[in-house]
């Protein structure tokens, strides 16, 4: 490839690394009680939650980093600098009600990213999505709400369901994710502020795909939102969440968690595209994604899937689990993870079988560039309690480039005799035999290689829902441009 | 702690002053400041040494001859070898017999070595598994004082094998051994070496066995270690290999017997073409814990490592396999193959396996597997439709499951004796036809 066209690719930038030009509220740097009070009473909270948030706190001042045990590196992050509240719009402006009375400017960022909040612009579409976007702090708005409504569907900021719907709220939040779960999960049950809450009631099938947009912009601060899902007997839904944020050259923090919960029957798909801020060539800057996501499958026969694929973040801190609790659930998790330049990713997945006859798929693809470092972390356990349990995991690494590098820590745990467990994993770089075909077809070097990576995740993207999976291999695209040459 | 601490002071305080002396006493400082390790540390996850560490063993300083010779009749190994017997951690110079040893070969025990060639012995001691390998590894340093050690030359092939047996015998207050091996293989020089841990039905002791090999250009080594004291033992193994350029080592691993069984092999593939091949078995029954480590670290370029392990589970047994395969930075054109299958027989076994990959150059063809499962119900149907019932079904197929792994060992003796303890451990006997 000619070295002009080369420096070109290598130069291509983060699309979405502007950033919006608006007035908001921050809080100063820290973290005390204080500031837990102040988002709660900000966000008027009852007395419960804020207890619970308080209890959450002085259990996180307890706990460790867990950097120990993570296949990652980074320096200590000083908690006490990090805002944990921004919300666009004055310090006494209250929250807009309904999408109209929203900043125009908030709206013009969304559309920028190509997340269109006017309902009318949205339906032009192929058909409806309905879009919760969150920009910092605080949800913007919430579309199609009386569409969802008309179905019994909930869905609308956590916040907002604090107040509507507290009852359900109370039963569900942490029941999947406890606040002492780990240091990020508390941390996150101490000051997260907002995230999406789905409910979707017995027997209802959610008329269209659910959808969370997620953006970083004031800087110097931390994201910390929850999304709680829930789907009552026999309901389904299918949900996407995508993020993004600024370029900048500290790091942020991200510390999110969602938790799902899925009775009898019930169906609840996940998709993500994650798309935070990697930081430039250097390593520097970027987002330190450090997520808790789990999904408990209380009822029989109830599905979860997990589908991500991961190419932004410095750093990705992420295992998205399924408690298969029900008889004959079934847990599934599709990952494709691109890492370049000097990000690192530590990700996988946590099958806990409980439920006689519960089922697992585990299908994870790693590839790594530049200097960047990925590891596949995974959990199958099967309880004495799950008879004739079965797992299936693959896990393939590709590597591109000498430097970078590509791990596979893979736990099972068997405790049952009629469990069948089976683990498949290689590490390999492209086939130069694969390589020299296209490219003899007349094929670029830099398509070929493209086509032969997209088709190495095609069983991932295969699971997107259909505008995801054309945005998800165009992103991947664009992620590994310059990788290879 | 403290009872160690005693039977340390004891042990170190009539030893003469110098190297040995002031190594123990490092090693033991490094052990105290470890203290036994529990599941908290990720190395030592699923085995816990808490019911180890409440026991006191001493040291034997003597040992009945007439049980040892009994023993040696009734289990060890007939086999035309050089032969090193050890009860209770003491050599047996009845038992053993190095005589017809070839020139430019040298293998003796390691308290003769330390006597009349101390400078050459301690270059070789603790080089590979020093006392920061491990707590257990600093332990059995604190604790040196007998063992083998084996100094092939350049381009010699050993003519027979080295056989090295440990007997444990039914002590009154049990007893620890800590016996370590030494091998310097020259270049082009070939060695087989066997290992084989037995002992009294009633014997409850601790064996701490460390290896420390140093592979020249072209050497050859074929390791069996054939692990089955009574399963009221505590056992602990290390292997530490180091391997130059396309030298080659082989072990068979076969772990039968035990309370408590912890095995540590690692492999460093130093040298352009080194190559390394294991193969291993697991069968716990009743209480018994198995943990099997390896590592292979790929140092240089084009070095290739095979791994076979398959465990399998009974009663109330646990087993651990854990085997993490490392390639350095520009140790290109590599073959890491990891195969792992385990077998649960009962409900209440169970087995942790986690095969581990760390890969940094891009030029590697890595691959592994593993598999839980229980027996394949139309394998077994195919044989009940051939009118054998299902006990006997269950057990062949049992069996065949193992032999994947014992068809490796090559020398018959070893074959016939292994496949009849695995066959005698089966939960449903079955006739054997063994090799003649």
């Amino acid at each position: 490839m000619a070295n002009e066209e080369m420096e070109q690719l290598v130069s291509s930038e983060y699309k979405q690394g502007f950033v919006t030009d608006i007035e908001s509220y921050t809080l100063p740097p820290g973290l005390d009680e204080d500031v837990i009070r102040y988002i709660s009473s900000k966000k008027e909270e009852p007395q419960w939650l804020l207890d619970w948030r308080l209890e959450a706190f002085a259990l996180w001042k307890e706990m460790h980093d867990p950097q120990a045990w993570a296949n990652i590196e980074y320096p200590k992050i000083d908690y006490q600098a990090v805002s944990y509240y921004s919300a666009p719009g004055a310090k006494d402006k209250n929250a807009p009600k309904s999408l109209d009375e929203v900043d125009p400017k908030l709206l013009e960022t969304f559309e920028k990213l190509g997340i269109p909040l006017h309902e009318r612009a949205a339906l032009a579409g192929v058909r409806g999505v309905a879009v919760d976007a969150v920009f910092d702090s605080v949800s913007v708005g919430t579309t199609f709400k009386k569409e969802l409504a008309e179905a019994g569907v909930i869905f609308c900021s956590i916040s907002e369901a604090v107040q509507n719907h507290p009852e359900l709220v109370k039963k569900y939040l942490g029941t999947v994710v406890s606040k002492t779960d780990n240091f990020y999960a508390a941390l996150n049950a101490a000051v997260f502020t907002d995230g999406s809450f789905v409910f979707v009631p017995k027997g209802v099938t959610c008329p269209m795909e659910l959808s969370t947009y997620f953006r970083i912009n004031a800087a110097n601060t931390g994201q910390f939102e929850r999304t709680l899902i829930i789907c009552e007997e026999g309901a389904q839904v299918s949900y996407l969440e995508g993020c993004t944020a600024p370029m900048r050259d500290e790091n942020q923090l991200h510390a999110a968690v969602v938790e799902l919960v899925a009775l009898d029957d019930a169906y609840i798909k996940y998709s993500t595209v994650q798309n935070w801020y990697p930081g430039d060539e250097e390593g520097l800057g970027g987002i330190y994604n450090f997520v808790t996501k789990r999904g408990d499958c209380r009822g029989d026969r109830s599905k979860i899937s997990w589908t991500q694929v991961e190419t932004g973040s410095a750093i990705t801190w992420k295992y998205p689990s399924c408690i298969l609790r029900g008889k004959d659930s079934v847990g599934e998790f599709y990952s494709v993870a691109v890492t370049n330049n000097f990000q690192q990713a530590d990700t996988g997945t946590k099958m806990i079988h409980l439920g006689e006859g519960s089922r697992s798929t585990i299908i994870s693809k790693g590839i790594s560039a530049g200097r960047s470092n990925q590891s596949y972390r995974g959990l199958v356990k099967i309880l004495p309690s799950a008879k004739n349990a079965r797992n299936f995991t693959q896990c393939d690494s590709l590597l591109l480039g000498d430097k970078c590098g590509a791990h596979t820590f893979p736990y099972q745990e068997i405790g049952n005799a009629s469990a069948q467990v089976e683990h498949e994993a290689t590490t390999s770089k492209i086939g130069e035999d694969q390589l020299f075909y296209c490219m003899q077809r007349g094929i670029s070097e830099e398509d070929s290689v493209n086509m032969i990576v997209n088709g190495f995740c095609k069983d991932v993207f295969q699971e997107l829902p259909m505008e995801f999976a054309v945005e998800a291999e165009a992103l991947l695209n664009v992620s590994l441009e310059g990788a290879v040459g | 702690m403290k009872h160690y601490a005693q039977v340390f002071e004891a042990f170190n305080q009539g030893a003469d002053d110098g190297w040995l002396k002031s190594q123990r006493i490092a090693a033991f400082a490094r052990f105290e400041h470890l203290g036994f390790p529990t599941p908290a540390i990720e190395y030592w996850k699923y085995t816990d040494t808490k019911a180890l560490a409440k026991r006191d063993f001493k040291l034997a300083t003597d040992y009945d001859q007439q049980a040892a010779q009994q023993l040696m009749a009734d289990k060890g190994l007939q086999l035309d070898a050089y032969q090193l017997v050890f009860v209770d951690g003491l050599l047996c110079k009845e038992l053993s017999n190095l005589e017809g040893i070839q020139d430019a070969v040298v293998i003796e025990p390691l308290s003769q070595a330390l006597a009349t060639e101390l400078e050459l012995t301690s270059g070789m001691m603790g080089r590979l598994a020093g006392i920061d390998v491990d707590v257990f590894t600093a332990l059995n340093f604190a604790f040196v004082s007998e063992g083998v050690v084996v100094r092939v030359g350049n381009n010699q092939k050993v003519d027979k094998p080295l056989l090295v047996t440990y007997l444990s015998t039914a002590t009154e207050e049990a007893v620890m051994s800590h016996p370590r091996i030494l091998i310097a293989a020259g270049a082009s020089s070939e060695l087989q070496l066997i290992e084989h841990f037995i002992g009294a039905e009633e014997a409850k002791n601790f064996t701490n066995r460390v290896v420390e090999g140093v592979m020249e250009r072209n050497a050859k080594i074929h390791h069996t270690l054939l692990q089955q004291p009574s399963d009221k033992e505590w056992w602990v193994g290390r292997i530490q290999i180091e391997q130059k350029r396309d030298s080659r080592y082989t072990s068979h691993q076969m772990n039968l017997g035990g309370k408590l069984v912890r095995d540590d092999l690692v492999c460093d593939l130093n040298g352009t073409g080194a190559e390394c091949d294991f193969a291993g078995l697991l069968f716990g029954r009743n209480r018994q814990h198995m943990d099997i480590h390896t590592l292979v670290n790929h140092n240089a370029p084009l070095t290739n490592s095979f791994e076979t392990y398959k465990t399998i589970m009974n009663d109330r047994a646990s087993g651990v396999f854990n085997s993490m395969v490392i390639v350095k930075k520009d140790s290109q054109k590599i073959q890491a193959v990891q195969n792992n299958a385990n077998l649960l027989l009962s409900d209440q076994a169970l087995i942790n396996a986690k095969p581990e990959l760390e890969i940094y150059a891009d030029d590697v063809k890595c691959a592994h597997g593993a598999t839980t499962g229980q027996l394949d119900m139309d394998a077994l149907f195919f044989l009940r439709s051939r009118g054998i019932g299902e006990e006997e079904a269950r057990g062949l197929l049992t069996l065949a499951f193992a032999n994947e792994v014992i068809d490796k060992l090559e020398l018959p003796a070893i074959y016939n004796l292994v496949e009849t303890a695995v066959a005698g451990q089966l939960p449903h006997k079955i006739e054997l036809d063994l090799i003649q």
